[in-house]
Protein backbone atom coordinates (compact mmCIF):
# COMPACT_ATOMS: atom_id res chain seq x y z
CA UNK A 1 0.00 0.00 0.00
CA UNK A 2 1.31 3.41 -0.97
CA UNK A 3 1.05 6.45 1.32
CA UNK A 4 0.07 4.31 4.28
CA UNK A 5 1.26 7.02 6.64
CA UNK A 6 -1.31 9.55 5.42
CA UNK A 7 -4.21 7.29 4.38
CA UNK A 8 -4.67 5.32 7.62
CA UNK A 9 -4.60 8.33 10.01
CA UNK A 10 -6.84 10.13 7.49
CA UNK A 11 -9.37 7.32 7.62
CA UNK A 12 -9.24 7.25 11.41
CA UNK A 13 -9.80 11.01 11.60
CA UNK A 14 -12.72 10.71 9.17
CA UNK A 15 -14.43 7.94 11.14
CA UNK A 16 -13.99 9.79 14.43
CA UNK A 17 -15.38 13.00 12.93
CA UNK A 18 -18.41 11.28 11.43
CA UNK A 19 -19.24 9.47 14.66
CA UNK A 20 -18.39 12.46 16.85
CA UNK A 21 -22.04 13.24 17.80
CA UNK A 22 -22.27 9.77 19.35
CA UNK A 23 -19.08 10.23 21.36
CA UNK A 24 -20.01 13.75 22.28
CA UNK A 25 -23.24 12.53 23.88
CA UNK A 26 -21.41 9.72 25.71
CA UNK A 27 -23.19 6.92 23.84
CA UNK A 28 -26.52 8.20 25.21
CA UNK A 29 -29.52 9.32 23.14
CA UNK A 30 -30.08 12.22 25.50
CA UNK A 31 -32.70 12.49 28.22
CA UNK A 32 -35.99 10.87 27.22
CA UNK A 33 -38.77 13.41 26.72
CA UNK A 34 -41.51 13.45 29.34
CA UNK A 35 -44.64 14.83 27.77
CA UNK A 36 -46.93 16.44 30.30
CA UNK A 37 -50.05 14.48 31.24
CA UNK A 38 -53.32 16.39 30.86
CA UNK A 39 -53.33 19.19 33.46
CA UNK A 40 -57.04 18.59 33.96
CA UNK A 41 -56.33 15.09 35.27
CA UNK A 42 -58.08 13.16 32.49
CA UNK A 43 -56.90 9.56 32.60
CA UNK A 44 -58.33 8.11 29.42
CA UNK A 45 -57.51 9.04 25.84
CA UNK A 46 -59.51 8.16 22.72
CA UNK A 47 -57.20 5.15 22.30
CA UNK A 48 -54.79 3.47 24.74
CA UNK A 49 -51.68 5.52 25.40
CA UNK A 50 -49.30 3.07 23.72
CA UNK A 51 -51.41 3.08 20.59
CA UNK A 52 -51.63 6.84 20.59
CA UNK A 53 -47.85 7.07 20.88
CA UNK A 54 -47.48 4.99 17.73
CA UNK A 55 -50.33 6.06 15.49
CA UNK A 56 -51.62 9.47 16.61
CA UNK A 57 -50.56 10.91 13.28
CA UNK A 58 -52.58 8.33 11.33
CA UNK A 59 -55.56 8.86 13.59
CA UNK A 60 -55.38 12.60 12.96
CA UNK A 61 -55.29 11.95 9.21
CA UNK A 62 -58.28 9.64 9.53
CA UNK A 63 -60.22 12.26 11.46
CA UNK A 64 -59.27 14.89 8.92
CA UNK A 65 -60.62 12.78 6.05
CA UNK A 66 -63.75 11.85 8.00
CA UNK A 67 -64.56 15.43 8.87
CA UNK A 68 -63.52 17.27 5.73
CA UNK A 69 -64.06 14.75 2.95
CA UNK A 70 -66.86 12.52 4.14
CA UNK A 71 -68.70 15.02 6.32
CA UNK A 72 -68.63 12.45 9.13
CA UNK A 73 -68.49 14.70 12.16
CA UNK A 74 -69.76 12.14 14.66
CA UNK A 75 -68.17 13.01 17.99
CA UNK A 76 -65.93 10.74 20.02
CA UNK A 77 -66.99 9.86 23.54
CA UNK A 78 -64.35 9.23 26.20
CA UNK A 79 -65.44 8.58 29.77
CA UNK A 80 -68.84 10.04 29.09
CA UNK A 81 -67.45 13.29 27.74
CA UNK A 82 -68.00 14.11 24.09
CA UNK A 83 -65.30 15.50 21.89
CA UNK A 84 -65.64 16.71 18.33
CA UNK A 85 -63.12 15.08 16.02
CA UNK A 86 -60.20 17.39 15.52
CA UNK A 87 -56.84 18.48 16.79
CA UNK A 88 -58.14 21.73 18.26
CA UNK A 89 -61.47 20.35 19.32
CA UNK A 90 -60.49 17.01 20.87
CA UNK A 91 -56.75 16.61 21.56
CA UNK A 92 -56.00 20.09 22.81
CA UNK A 93 -59.03 20.09 25.13
CA UNK A 94 -57.11 17.84 27.53
CA UNK A 95 -53.53 18.25 26.38
CA UNK A 96 -53.91 21.96 26.75
CA UNK A 97 -50.23 22.77 26.68
CA UNK A 98 -48.81 22.12 23.25
CA UNK A 99 -45.31 23.21 24.29
CA UNK A 100 -45.15 20.73 27.14
CA UNK A 101 -46.92 17.90 25.32
CA UNK A 102 -46.54 17.80 21.54
CA UNK A 103 -43.30 19.69 21.28
CA UNK A 104 -41.32 17.65 23.83
CA UNK A 105 -41.28 14.51 21.70
CA UNK A 106 -41.33 16.22 18.33
CA UNK A 107 -38.25 18.21 19.23
CA UNK A 108 -36.51 15.13 20.61
CA UNK A 109 -37.25 13.18 17.43
CA UNK A 110 -36.61 16.23 15.25
CA UNK A 111 -40.04 15.95 13.64
CA UNK A 112 -41.56 19.12 12.33
CA UNK A 113 -45.27 18.52 11.68
CA UNK A 114 -47.05 21.38 9.91
CA UNK A 115 -50.22 21.08 12.00
CA UNK A 116 -49.59 24.36 13.73
CA UNK A 117 -49.20 26.36 10.55
CA UNK A 118 -52.99 26.48 10.52
CA UNK A 119 -54.30 24.90 13.71
CA UNK A 120 -54.24 27.10 16.76
CA UNK A 121 -52.49 25.88 19.86
CA UNK A 122 -54.38 26.83 23.03
CA UNK A 123 -51.73 29.43 23.86
CA UNK A 124 -51.93 30.92 20.38
CA UNK A 125 -55.73 31.00 20.46
CA UNK A 126 -55.69 32.76 23.81
CA UNK A 127 -53.27 35.39 22.52
CA UNK A 128 -56.00 37.01 20.42
CA UNK A 129 -59.16 36.36 22.35
CA UNK A 130 -62.49 37.86 21.56
CA UNK A 131 -63.05 40.70 23.97
CA UNK A 132 -66.80 40.90 24.03
CA UNK B 1 -39.36 -27.29 -40.36
CA UNK B 2 -41.03 -25.16 -42.99
CA UNK B 3 -44.46 -25.95 -41.61
CA UNK B 4 -43.41 -24.83 -38.13
CA UNK B 5 -42.09 -21.54 -39.44
CA UNK B 6 -45.37 -20.97 -41.29
CA UNK B 7 -47.33 -21.62 -38.09
CA UNK B 8 -45.08 -19.30 -36.08
CA UNK B 9 -45.51 -16.46 -38.56
CA UNK B 10 -49.30 -16.87 -38.50
CA UNK B 11 -49.46 -16.73 -34.72
CA UNK B 12 -47.06 -13.80 -34.57
CA UNK B 13 -49.11 -11.90 -37.15
CA UNK B 14 -52.38 -12.51 -35.32
CA UNK B 15 -50.88 -11.45 -31.98
CA UNK B 16 -49.48 -8.26 -33.45
CA UNK B 17 -52.83 -7.38 -34.99
CA UNK B 18 -54.65 -8.02 -31.71
CA UNK B 19 -52.14 -5.88 -29.82
CA UNK B 20 -52.45 -2.98 -32.22
CA UNK B 21 -56.23 -3.01 -32.36
CA UNK B 22 -56.87 -3.60 -28.64
CA UNK B 23 -56.71 0.11 -27.56
CA UNK B 24 -59.18 1.05 -30.27
CA UNK B 25 -61.62 -1.61 -29.10
CA UNK B 26 -61.27 -0.53 -25.49
CA UNK B 27 -61.85 3.09 -26.47
CA UNK B 28 -64.98 2.27 -28.45
CA UNK B 29 -66.57 0.12 -25.77
CA UNK B 30 -65.74 2.20 -22.68
CA UNK B 31 -67.70 5.15 -21.26
CA UNK B 32 -67.56 8.46 -23.13
CA UNK B 33 -64.31 10.33 -22.70
CA UNK B 34 -63.89 13.27 -20.34
CA UNK B 35 -64.06 15.93 -23.01
CA UNK B 36 -67.34 14.74 -24.51
CA UNK B 37 -69.04 14.44 -21.09
CA UNK B 38 -68.04 18.03 -20.43
CA UNK B 39 -69.73 19.14 -23.61
CA UNK B 40 -72.88 17.32 -22.62
CA UNK B 41 -72.90 19.12 -19.31
CA UNK B 42 -72.51 22.45 -21.05
CA UNK B 43 -75.31 21.60 -23.47
CA UNK B 44 -77.51 20.64 -20.53
CA UNK B 45 -76.89 23.92 -18.86
CA UNK B 46 -77.71 25.76 -22.06
CA UNK B 47 -81.18 24.26 -22.08
CA UNK B 48 -81.93 24.68 -18.41
CA UNK B 49 -81.83 28.01 -16.64
CA UNK B 50 -79.50 26.79 -13.93
CA UNK B 51 -82.21 25.82 -11.50
CA UNK B 52 -81.19 22.15 -11.60
CA UNK B 53 -84.39 20.45 -12.80
CA UNK B 54 -82.86 17.02 -13.31
CA UNK B 55 -84.37 14.58 -10.77
CA UNK B 56 -82.64 15.96 -7.69
CA UNK B 57 -81.53 13.47 -5.10
CA UNK B 58 -80.12 13.94 -1.60
CA UNK B 59 -79.44 17.27 0.02
CA UNK B 60 -78.27 20.29 -1.89
CA UNK B 61 -77.74 23.36 0.21
CA UNK B 62 -78.46 26.74 -1.26
CA UNK B 63 -79.20 30.31 -0.28
CA UNK B 64 -81.57 33.05 -1.33
CA UNK B 65 -80.36 36.61 -0.88
CA UNK B 66 -83.31 38.95 -0.71
CA UNK B 67 -81.74 42.21 -1.82
CA UNK B 68 -84.98 44.12 -1.21
CA UNK B 69 -84.18 43.87 2.48
CA UNK B 70 -80.59 45.02 1.97
CA UNK B 71 -81.27 48.10 -0.17
CA UNK B 72 -80.59 51.08 2.01
CA UNK B 73 -79.51 48.74 4.81
CA UNK B 74 -76.01 48.13 3.56
CA UNK B 75 -74.70 47.90 7.11
CA UNK B 76 -76.50 44.55 7.30
CA UNK B 77 -74.13 43.17 4.67
CA UNK B 78 -71.19 44.43 6.73
CA UNK B 79 -72.68 42.66 9.71
CA UNK B 80 -72.84 39.39 7.80
CA UNK B 81 -69.26 39.85 6.56
CA UNK B 82 -68.07 40.53 10.10
CA UNK B 83 -69.86 37.49 11.48
CA UNK B 84 -68.44 35.21 8.81
CA UNK B 85 -64.91 36.54 8.98
CA UNK B 86 -64.80 36.35 12.78
CA UNK B 87 -66.08 32.78 12.90
CA UNK B 88 -63.65 31.58 10.24
CA UNK B 89 -60.53 33.49 11.29
CA UNK B 90 -60.44 35.35 8.00
CA UNK B 91 -57.58 37.88 7.92
CA UNK B 92 -58.17 41.52 7.04
CA UNK B 93 -55.85 43.26 4.58
CA UNK B 94 -56.21 46.94 3.78
CA UNK B 95 -54.60 46.49 0.38
CA UNK B 96 -57.22 45.17 -2.06
CA UNK B 97 -54.60 43.10 -3.87
CA UNK B 98 -54.05 40.91 -0.83
CA UNK B 99 -57.67 40.86 0.29
CA UNK B 100 -59.14 37.60 1.61
CA UNK B 101 -62.88 37.42 1.22
CA UNK B 102 -65.45 34.73 1.95
CA UNK B 103 -68.45 37.02 1.58
CA UNK B 104 -68.16 40.55 0.29
CA UNK B 105 -69.92 43.51 -1.32
CA UNK B 106 -69.88 44.35 -5.01
CA UNK B 107 -71.92 46.61 -7.34
CA UNK B 108 -74.70 45.15 -9.50
CA UNK B 109 -72.70 45.54 -12.72
CA UNK B 110 -69.89 43.38 -11.30
CA UNK B 111 -72.11 40.80 -9.68
CA UNK B 112 -74.43 40.32 -12.64
CA UNK B 113 -72.26 40.96 -15.68
CA UNK B 114 -74.65 39.07 -17.95
CA UNK B 115 -77.58 41.24 -16.96
CA UNK B 116 -77.87 44.61 -18.58
CA UNK B 117 -77.10 47.62 -16.44
CA UNK B 118 -78.39 49.96 -19.16
CA UNK B 119 -80.91 52.34 -17.63
CA UNK B 120 -80.85 50.33 -14.46
CA UNK B 121 -82.79 51.58 -11.49
CA UNK B 122 -81.25 53.98 -9.04
CA UNK B 123 -81.68 51.49 -6.24
CA UNK B 124 -79.50 48.85 -7.91
CA UNK B 125 -76.78 51.33 -8.85
CA UNK B 126 -76.73 52.93 -5.40
CA UNK B 127 -76.51 49.66 -3.49
CA UNK B 128 -73.89 46.96 -3.26
CA UNK B 129 -74.77 43.30 -3.54
CA UNK B 130 -73.66 40.60 -1.13
CA UNK B 131 -71.74 37.91 -2.98
CA UNK B 132 -70.08 34.69 -1.88
CA UNK B 133 -69.07 31.31 -3.24
CA UNK B 134 -71.97 29.98 -5.31
CA UNK B 135 -71.39 26.35 -4.33
CA UNK B 136 -72.08 25.43 -7.93
CA UNK B 137 -73.61 22.12 -8.86
CA UNK B 138 -71.09 21.95 -11.69
CA UNK B 139 -68.09 23.66 -10.10
CA UNK B 140 -65.24 24.59 -12.44
CA UNK B 141 -62.84 25.04 -9.52
CA UNK B 142 -63.22 21.37 -8.60
CA UNK B 143 -62.53 20.32 -12.15
CA UNK B 144 -59.27 22.20 -12.42
CA UNK B 145 -57.84 21.39 -8.97
CA UNK B 146 -54.86 19.09 -9.58
CA UNK B 147 -54.73 17.74 -6.00
CA UNK B 148 -58.44 17.38 -5.25
CA UNK B 149 -57.95 19.87 -2.46
CA UNK B 150 -61.28 21.35 -3.45
CA UNK B 151 -64.16 18.97 -3.96
CA UNK B 152 -67.91 18.70 -3.83
CA UNK B 153 -69.47 17.17 -0.75
CA UNK B 154 -72.57 15.02 -0.93
CA UNK B 155 -74.70 17.87 0.35
CA UNK B 156 -73.63 20.07 -2.55
CA UNK B 157 -71.15 22.20 -0.62
CA UNK B 158 -67.97 22.93 -2.54
CA UNK B 159 -65.45 22.38 0.23
CA UNK B 160 -61.72 22.70 0.62
CA UNK B 161 -59.12 20.54 2.30
CA UNK B 162 -56.39 23.04 3.06
CA UNK B 163 -54.02 20.20 3.93
CA UNK B 164 -53.87 19.32 0.27
CA UNK B 165 -53.83 22.77 -1.30
CA UNK B 166 -50.52 23.43 -3.04
CA UNK B 167 -51.37 27.04 -3.85
CA UNK B 168 -51.31 26.65 -7.64
CA UNK B 169 -54.33 28.96 -7.96
CA UNK B 170 -55.87 27.07 -10.88
CA UNK B 171 -59.16 27.24 -8.97
CA UNK B 172 -58.93 31.01 -8.87
CA UNK B 173 -58.60 31.01 -12.65
CA UNK B 174 -61.45 28.52 -12.92
CA UNK B 175 -63.93 30.30 -10.65
CA UNK B 176 -66.00 32.73 -12.71
CA UNK B 177 -67.22 34.53 -9.58
CA UNK B 178 -63.92 35.55 -8.00
CA UNK B 179 -64.95 33.71 -4.86
CA UNK B 180 -61.45 32.50 -4.04
CA UNK B 181 -58.62 34.37 -2.38
CA UNK B 182 -54.96 33.52 -2.12
CA UNK B 183 -52.93 33.95 1.05
CA UNK B 184 -49.92 35.93 -0.10
CA UNK B 185 -48.88 36.56 3.51
CA UNK B 186 -49.15 34.75 6.80
CA UNK B 187 -52.81 35.37 7.62
CA UNK B 188 -52.25 35.16 11.38
CA UNK B 189 -50.61 38.57 11.47
CA UNK B 190 -53.83 40.06 10.10
CA UNK B 191 -56.45 38.38 12.25
CA UNK B 192 -57.81 40.47 15.08
CA UNK B 193 -59.48 37.81 17.22
CA UNK B 194 -59.21 34.06 16.95
CA UNK B 195 -62.12 31.69 17.02
CA UNK B 196 -60.47 28.82 18.96
CA UNK B 197 -62.84 26.29 17.37
CA UNK B 198 -61.62 26.91 13.84
CA UNK B 199 -58.13 26.80 12.34
CA UNK B 200 -56.54 29.65 10.45
CA UNK B 201 -55.02 29.15 7.04
CA UNK B 202 -51.36 29.38 6.21
CA UNK B 203 -49.41 31.37 3.67
CA UNK B 204 -49.64 29.88 0.18
CA UNK B 205 -53.12 28.34 0.20
CA UNK B 206 -56.34 29.45 -1.47
CA UNK B 207 -59.42 29.91 0.69
CA UNK B 208 -63.12 30.56 0.26
CA UNK B 209 -66.56 30.29 1.84
CA UNK B 210 -67.35 26.76 3.10
CA UNK B 211 -71.09 27.41 3.61
CA UNK B 212 -70.34 26.85 7.30
CA UNK B 213 -69.86 23.12 6.78
CA UNK B 214 -68.53 23.01 10.37
CA UNK B 215 -71.62 24.70 11.86
CA UNK B 216 -74.36 22.79 10.02
CA UNK B 217 -73.78 19.46 11.85
CA UNK B 218 -74.11 21.33 15.14
CA UNK B 219 -77.58 22.39 14.07
CA UNK B 220 -76.54 25.99 13.44
CA UNK B 221 -77.23 28.00 10.34
CA UNK B 222 -74.36 29.63 8.42
CA UNK B 223 -72.86 32.56 10.31
CA UNK B 224 -74.04 35.16 7.77
CA UNK B 225 -77.61 33.85 7.88
CA UNK B 226 -77.57 33.84 11.66
CA UNK B 227 -76.22 37.40 11.79
CA UNK B 228 -79.06 38.67 9.58
CA UNK B 229 -81.71 36.51 11.25
CA UNK B 230 -83.86 39.49 12.25
CA UNK B 231 -83.97 41.02 8.78
CA UNK B 232 -84.67 37.67 7.08
CA UNK B 233 -82.59 38.85 4.14
CA UNK B 234 -80.78 35.52 3.78
CA UNK B 235 -82.61 32.22 3.57
CA UNK B 236 -80.59 29.04 3.76
CA UNK B 237 -81.79 25.48 3.20
CA UNK B 238 -82.06 22.35 1.12
CA UNK B 239 -82.90 23.11 -2.51
CA UNK B 240 -84.04 19.53 -3.06
CA UNK B 241 -86.59 19.49 -0.25
CA UNK B 242 -89.89 20.83 -1.62
CA UNK B 243 -91.04 21.75 1.92
CA UNK B 244 -87.98 23.69 2.97
CA UNK B 245 -88.28 27.40 3.63
CA UNK B 246 -85.88 28.19 0.80
CA UNK B 247 -88.06 26.30 -1.68
CA UNK B 248 -91.14 28.19 -0.52
CA UNK B 249 -89.31 31.41 -1.26
CA UNK B 250 -87.98 30.16 -4.61
CA UNK B 251 -91.41 28.94 -5.67
CA UNK B 252 -92.98 32.30 -4.85
CA UNK B 253 -90.41 34.92 -5.82
CA UNK B 254 -88.68 35.50 -9.16
CA UNK B 255 -84.93 35.07 -8.63
CA UNK B 256 -81.80 35.53 -10.69
CA UNK B 257 -78.38 33.92 -10.48
CA UNK B 258 -74.87 35.07 -11.33
CA UNK B 259 -73.62 34.17 -14.82
CA UNK B 260 -76.20 31.43 -15.47
CA UNK B 261 -75.08 30.91 -19.07
CA UNK B 262 -71.78 29.40 -17.94
CA UNK B 263 -73.61 26.28 -16.85
CA UNK B 264 -72.07 26.17 -13.38
CA UNK B 265 -75.53 25.92 -11.80
CA UNK B 266 -75.01 28.17 -8.78
CA UNK B 267 -76.79 27.47 -5.51
CA UNK B 268 -77.12 31.15 -4.60
CA UNK B 269 -80.24 32.97 -5.75
CA UNK B 270 -80.96 36.69 -5.69
CA UNK B 271 -84.22 38.53 -5.37
CA UNK B 272 -83.41 41.86 -6.98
Amino acid sequence: MYNKITIIPGLIIFVVLVTSPIWYNGLQAGPMPKPELPPGGEQKCVRPAAEMRDIHMSLLNEWRDDVLRDGNRVSVTVNGKEYRKGLQMACMQCHSNKEKFCDTCHEYASVKPYCWDCHLSPAEAASKKETH
Amino acid sequence: MDKQRRKFLKIAGATALAGVSAPAVVKLTSTPSFASSGQEAAADAGQSDGHGEKAPTGIRYGMVIDMRKLYGNQELIDKAIDACHTVHNVPHFDNKQNEIKWIWKTPFANAFVEHSSYHSSKITTDNDFAVLCNHCDNPPCVRVCPTKATFQMENGIVAMDYHRCIGCRFCMMGCPYGARSFNWFNPRDHIETYNPDFPTRTRGVVEKCNFCAERLPLGKEPACVEALKDSRALVFGDLNDPHSEIRQVLDKEPTIQRKPSLGTKPSIFYIV
